[in-house]
């Protein structure tokens, strides 16, 4: 019989806080720009330089670390981690390892109905390095020290995943909590976000851990699934086979769909960690952790059962919208204004979801304001646009934020309720189409939306489709 | 008049007075420097256009009323670890050769703005790391009152251009006695100020826990006026301390009637020079006779001093010390094959044989699995060295010890014997550790006519309490020579 194994995942997730400088300098964190022009004596390792600790990275960290229950260490400090590497402009990355700022805490998951607890180890503040660009035409490397001492918290779990769902569900709780927080707007595509995945398999009911490998800088949920999934594929096979796994460290190509070795256990270096002598403990004083405890904002969980409480949303439809705090809050500011709440959930879960997905765009980027959603919302209620144009018309407010009233104006869009008018071009429709008539008088009530549609052509879409028909079924 | 006699606050006085142009003072030093430095080998760099430049600027500010500062016009010496814009800062290494820094250290900015004028830059061991400045990869400075002797280190070139008066005073840097010992060896005045009353800010760090950049002048009330230039609190040092005032000039009162000294017995045993303890003791004495309650008692732990000093300094070099790699500045090897065989090959030759020392002393320490037996264990001695310190100084307002165990050593006597060179720094590193300020007074010279210096230590802060005894001290033995 084939034995049965299970895949033990922990993860270390890297999020880039978004604050206006640098972690150790005033220079700034803004993404892009022309190479080495947000750079300064201090991120860009010139000797004599010193670094001083942003404030607004220890009020980031702490934010994420009590959204994820954990302990704060009220006395932190900051370690250098010893590497040679040219994109580390000083050779040594100022990290935290002896004092983390949080550790012991804890996030809530759910995969198919199922919630579960991941325990988050550590998180602790560190600096990121800069870019290097391999330039192959000229045979050299560049590098580019814009990105060298933007902030990075790095969130370190528990090996308490058990599969590539579970892995994912945490992911997005996490990058939740860091949106919701405010302390990172967890831009994939931008590497705001970037997990490495510690895999080991072992024998289903074993109590021990099976050798692991780690799998560096996943930038997508999608790769990290097809990591995670080819992995524990690659790992099983080399038990079956009665092959050791190493520990090692792997880097996963997403194009090919296999990973292939980095370096491993034996190569690892010793990063003679030690507190950096240049920047004194960071002392966290009860006041500043409570005040940034009251100052965090309503979590997605608490947020999600409210929607269902107090808006009598659907759990589906309070998931969707609170996965992202834009959507949220675009939710609940166009809901104050007075929209109805179920309406506005449809326009956010149906339209703006697709419209996003078109153009392939993050919720963050959404231009329209409540205040157009609601009179859309309104117009659409009043009848004086049809379903279709409102579609339309939402399409427009989707890319350029247009006011809704303004544009139904401008291109006469508004629904013809003049009885007459309609009358006439009901007559005319009915005089055009004598066979479909017939059909219909023989009993064949399908053909009325034929008549319908043709009714709308004829007036540009701005008819009220309700009362098409009904004038249609009277006249015939 | 020869303006290289004075001192640089008459010298200052007399620019001020309009009697002296600051263009003149700035030629005086650059012409002292020409002559003798052929000899005393105590400048890396001299920026004699950049000088002369900065003297007319300075000189329209002072005629305008603008700078009137006690040292304002005078030209002064920088030890080549501190940054200076657009001048060469080598740290008298082959891996720094021609680098020049982007931007000024905060004590250069300081200096400019109390209208001092940076002539050149000071030769020293290679990144601080010395006791002779016979490492320094541009030659060896010698000792002013006979070059056949070492000027001390690792701040020996400071320290050898102001005893040779080719400059009145100049900047140091002290992580383990690299003040106090050349000022010592060479007959000057040094202070090594409190961990963190002067900014860091530029200095090219070797340990940076350890390291403070501090004043080397002719006498106390020139060290003093420097102090109070350099003295600031910088936002952009972390470790850097506000102090509550910066007026450092205040405290020369020639007065020590009731002032507590204590003396380390410790201090005076076993590889002391019986002359230099003699001087040493002869300063007591001579405190004591103008008033001062002398007391000898037991302060301890100074025999874990040397090593958890070398410990914790080699530990910070060997991290401090990894930006120096080739890529972005200074020096890089001419063949290599690939990014890890350039990095070997740009250090293997870059460094020079005592800073590789330290560089493999403090990787070692800090490895895995070494941490804790000598990088926290020497964390630890260094936190019980502070206390017997805070024991001491609640007893005593001052503490008098010898600055080194002998006079200036001959040239080469000391660098085949690293071990023995590293204990030459017994009564200096203590201080750093303990983070206290320090200073170096000369109080006489051994039958070979070679200097000696006597250290008055306080605690954290105290600086005015050390420059009042060091005044007081020093007024006491200019009556006893001129009466002598």
């Amino acid at each position: 019989m084939a034995k049965e194994y299970e895949t033990v995942i922990g993860l270390e997730v890297h999020v880039e806080l978004a604050t206006k400088t640098k972690i150790f300098c005033g220079c700034s964190t803004e993404f892009g720009g022309e190479p080495n022009t947000h750079t300064c004596p201090v991120c860009t390792g010139m000797p004599g330089s010193l670094p001083v600790l942003n404030k607004k990275v220890v009020e980031y960290a702490m934010a994420v670390g009590l959204a994820a229950n954990c302990q704060i260490h009220q006395y932190c400090r900051f370690d250098r981690k010893n590497y040679f590497y040219p994109d580390n402009p000083q050779n040594y990355q100022i990290s935290q390892l002896y004092l983390p700022i949080c550790h012991d805490g804890w996030i809530e998951i759910e995969t198919e109905g199922q919630k579960k607890k991941v325990r988050i180890h550590e998180i602790h503040m560190e600096e990121d390095a800069g870019k290097l660009i391999h330039d192959d035409w000229e045979d050299c490397s560049l590098v580019d020290y814009n990105r060298s001492g933007v902030p990075l918290i790095e969130i370190v779990s528990e090996p308490d995943m058990r599969s590539a769902e579970e892995v994912i569900a945490y992911l997005e709780q996490l990058r939740m909590i860091a949106q919701y927080v405010g302390a990172s707007d967890c831009k994939l595509q931008e590497g705001s976000m970037r997990a490495d995945v510690n895999l080991s398999v072992r024998e289903k009911g074993s109590d021990t851990f099976g050798t692991r490998t780690e799998m560096k800088n996943l930038n997508s949920f999608k790769a990290i699934a097809r990591a995670i999934e080819g992995e524990q594929a690659r790992q099983i096979d080399l038990l079956e086979e009665g092959r050791p796994v190493i520990q090692e460290t792997r880097r996963w190509d997403d194009n090919k769909g296999e990973s292939y070795p980095m370096r491993s256990k034996e190569d690892a270096q010793d990063y003679r960690y030690f507190p950096d002598p240049d920047l004194p403990p960071v002392e966290i004083s009860d006041a500043w952790m409570e005040e940034i405890r009251d100052s965090l904002p309503e979590l997605q969980p608490a947020k999600k059962a409210r929607y269902m409480e107090e808006f009598k949303l659907p759990a589906y439809d309070a998931s969707i919208l609170t996965e992202s705090k834009k959507l949220a809050d675009l939710f609940e500011e166009t809901v104050a204004l007075g929209a109805n709440p179920k309406k506005v959930s449809n326009w956010l879960m149906v339209e703006t979801l697709r419209l996003l997905k078109e153009y392939s765009m993050e919720p963050e980027e959404i231009r329209f304001t409540p205040e157009n959603l609601k009179k859309l919302i309104a117009l659409a209620e009043e009848g004086s646009i049809n379903s279709s144009v409102a579609k339309e018309v939402f399409e427009q407010m989707f890319k350029e934020n247009v006011d809704p009233q303004v544009y139904v104006e401008e291109h006469g869009l508004k629904t013809v309720n003049d009885a007459g008018a309609l009358e006439a071009v009901v007559k005319k429709v009915l005089e055009n189409n004598p066979k479909v008539v017939e059909e219909y008088r023989g009993g064949k009530e399908k053909v009325l939306g034929f008549l319908v549609g043709q009714v709308m052509k004829e007036m540009k879409g701005k008819a009220n489709p309700a009362m098409a028909g009904e004038l249609l079924k009277k006249l015939i | 008049m020869d303006l290289m006699k004075l001192t640089a606050v008459q010298l200052s006085e007399k620019i001020r007075a309009g009697e002296i142009r600051v263009a003149e003072a700035v030629q005086a030093a650059l012409d002292a420097i020409e002559e003798k430095d052929q000899t005393i080998n105590a400048f890396i760099t001299v920026d004699r256009e950049g000088a002369l430049k900065a003297a007319e600027e300075i000189q329209k500010k002072i005629d305008a009323g603008e700078l009137t500062g006690p040292l304002a016009g005078v030209p002064v010496a920088v030890k080549d670890n501190i940054c200076t814009k657009g001048l060469k800062t080598t740290c008298a290494s082959k891996i720094l050769y021609n680098f020049v820094p982007t931007y000024n250290a905060e004590v250069i900015e300081n200096l400019r703005r109390a209208g001092m004028v940076v002539v050149g830059k000071t030769n020293m061991d290679e990144f601080a790391m010395g006791s002779t400045t016979e490492t320094s990869y541009f030659g060896v400075t010698r000792n002013p009152r006979n070059p056949e002797h070492v000027p001390g280190g690792s701040s020996g070139g400071s320290c050898a251009a102001v005893g040779a008066g080719e400059v009145l005073c100049a900047l140091g840097s002290d992580t383990g006695g690299s003040i106090r010992q050349p000022s010592s060896f060479c007959g000057v005045t040094g202070l090594k100020p409190t961990y963190g009353a002067v900014s860091r800010y530029g200095l090219i760090a070797y340990g940076s826990s350890l390291d403070q950049i501090g004043p080397v002048a002719r006498d106390v009330r020139d060290c003093a006026a420097l102090f109070s230039v350099i003295a600031s609190h910088d936002r952009k040092d972390s470790t850097s301390v506000e102090l509550e005032d910066y007026d450092f000039m205040g405290a020369l009162k020639d007065d020590v009637s009731g002032l507590k000294v204590g003396i380390p017995n410790e201090y005076f045993g076993e590889g002391l020079d019986p002359q230099v303890k003699e001087r040493v003791l002869h300063a007591a004495g001579l405190l004591e006779q103008k008033g001062a309650q002398v007391e000898h008692f037991d302060l301890g732990m100074l025999e874990y001093a040397i090593p958890a000093y070398y410990v914790i300094a080699s530990a910070e070099a060997s991290s401090n010390l990894e930006r120096f790699d080739g890529v972005k500045y200074g020096f890089r090897a001419e063949e290599y094959r690939g990014l890890h065989d350039m990095y070997k090959e740009t250090r293997s030759q870059g460094f020079g044989p005592e800073v590789k020392r330290r560089i493999m002393l403090g990787s070692f320490v800090l490895s895995s699995g070494y941490y804790d037996a000598y990088y926290l264990k020497a964390l630890r001695t260094k936190a019980l060295i502070k206390k017997s310190f805070d024991q001491a100084f609640a007893k005593y307002d001052v503490i008098l010890a010898p600055a080194a165990p002998t006079a200036a050593p001959k040239l080469g006597e000391s660098l085949s014997d690293p071990l023995a060179m590293y204990l030459g720094d017994i009564y200096t590193v203590s201080v750093n550790l303990a983070g206290l300020p320090g200073i170096s007074v000369p109080c006489g010279s051994t039958g070979e006519g070679l200097p000696v210096g006597v250290q008055i230590l306080a605690d954290c802060f105290k600086e005015k309490t050390i420059l009042q005894a060091a005044y007081t001290l020093e007024q006491a033995l200019r009556k006893e020579e001129q009466h002598g």
